[in-house]
């Protein structure tokens, strides 16, 4: 009886701890999002490293799925050989014109820049990545790629796919880094139209297609108008391609980049020695002297 | 008589199974599937396994390691840190409370009880996450990504059966 009655003393004890600790691990979740809201840079390390920690797992893992992509691509090419073909002529065709207009333009922007003495901007340097992460969620839009900052990576710097802009990196770890796409609720991307270089706020809203904000001026924006990026800020380098107006819709616009996501395999993290979209990295803290231990 | 090393060993491996399978899925979350539009709704298959061991064997994914399976989530996929992890931690305290209301239950129960779960999980998640970043954000794709989580249940939950006979008969 009194074996019983310690017992169940015992239980209740138990019980007891587990309610608490349950509450316990309630609070420390919500005082995480309180501290990640404040931007601790302990929080950011921390990501960081756990996520160099599994960057190898998900390499291994990204490569398979890649092949396997791979090779259902190719039998969707192999199915769709013929109507490709025709389109490619066509295109090619078209192409081939605007290779003679490209031709004579650049000989003309030769002679243009010889005769001002153009001081012509520098090549960047640049790393490509793999990427080794894709976490589909509705609750944004980033990527996990296998390169970090051994390689050079450093946060705000560019991330391209082919010619167009993907987005910036937001997190770096040491082998790791986490890339932020245009379309995430999180991206502001200065930009401008191409042909009237009006400048624009590239907004995105995790949808596909992200939104023009704060446009200069009252321009007319046209539906099939592409978007480069502006030098506003520092971030970019001027004139990368973005994307295409897609929509104008009641004073909305909306652009459809040319990156696609679903492609993205390879990408290449680009320094164009700016400051980057992130420029405002807190300074070093002050060294604090040691006035015991050295003389 | 004591068990020998190997029989501890071996009790201890099959007692991670729980929770590295569900690594095992968030990790499979993150692959690139180069599928069109897919990224914006993949399923949240860690969910389903915290929830399925929540019900079946509570002992081996308590909620602690519930919550570490969301700080995980939160750092893979990029949300403020704490989001899934509290989200997460709910779902295995709901689930592991009322696990004696499944036990015995057809396959449809558990089914109709994990949407209700999920559409709170889900919807939790995305109060939380429209309280952080101080705007509602898009309803759309929350819906598709509830939509594929319920649709792939049944898949998953015999996998996950299937792996439980296979490691944690009787242990």
């Amino acid at each position: 009886m009194k074996q019983s009655g310690a017992a169940g003393r015992l239980a209740t004890l138990r019980l007891l701890v587990q309610r608490f600790a349950f509450l316990s691990l309630i609070v420390a979740s919500v005082a995480l999002m309180i501290l990640g809201k404040a931007d601790i840079v302990l929080i950011e390390r921390t990501r960081a490293l756990v996520a160099d920690a599994i960057a190898p797992l998900l390499d291994a893992m990204a490569r398979p799925a890649a092949t396997i992509a791979q090779v259902t691509e190719n039998f969707h090419e192999l199915a769709n050989l013929r109507t490709e073909n025709a389109r490619l002529k066509e295109e090619n065709a078209k192409l081939m014109h605007w290779q003679t207009v490209a031709r004579r333009l650049e000989a003309e922007n030769t002679v243009l820049h010889d005769q001002l003495n153009y001081v012509p901007d520098p090549d960047p340097a640049f790393v490509t990545a793999r990427v080794i992460g894709d976490m589909g969620s509705a609750f944004g839009q980033s990527m996990l790629l296998g390169a970090g900052a051994k390689d050079g990576v450093r946060k705000g710097q560019a991330v391209l796919t082919g010619e167009a802009l993907a987005g910036h990196v937001a997190e770096v770890g040491a082998r790791s880094s986490r890339l932020l796409l245009i379309t995430d609720i999180n991206a502001r991307t200065p930009v401008m139209l191409e042909a009237t270089r009006t400048r624009a706020i590239l907004t995105g809203d995790n949808s596909q297609r992200p939104r023009l904000n704060y446009i200069t001026g009252s321009p007319t924006i046209s539906v099939g108008d592409r978007v480069v990026t502006a030098a506003s800020g520092g971030a970019f380098p001027p004139g990368i391609p973005v994307g295409m107006v897609s929509s104008v819709t009641d004073g909305i616009v909306r652009v459809e980049p040319f990156v696609q996501r679903h492609r993205l395999e390879f990408v290449s993290i680009v320094d164009f020695g700016l400051g980057g979209i992130l420029p405002f990295e807190r300074p070093p803290p002050p060294e604090r002297r040691r006035r015991g231990r050295e003389e | 008589m004591k068990p020998s090393v190997w029989v501890k060993m071996d009790t201890w491996v099959r007692h991670s199974v729980p929770f590295g399978i569900t690594v095992f899925l968030l990790l499979l979350t993150a692959i690139p599937t180069h599928i069109p539009g897919f990224s914006g709704i993949a399923p949240m298959l860690p969910l389903m396994g915290v929830y399925y061991w929540a019900i079946y064997r509570p002992d081996l994914l308590p909620a602690w390691l519930a919550f570490v399976i969301g700080l995980l989530y939160d750092i893979v996929a990029g949300t403020p840190l704490g989001v899934n992890a509290l989200v997460l931690l709910l779902v295995q305290g709901t689930a592991a409370s009322q696990r004696k209301f499944f036990l015995g239950k057809s396959f449809a129960v558990t089914w109709w009880a994990f949407s209700l779960l999920t559409a709170g999980a889900i919807g939790m998640a995305w109060l939380l996450l429209s309280f952080i970043k101080g705007r509602p954000l898009d309803i759309a794709p929350v819906v598709f990504e509830y939509l594929m989580t319920l649709a792939l249940f049944p898949l998953l939950t015999w996998t996950l059966a299937r792996t439980q006979l296979a490691f944690l008969r009787d242990v």
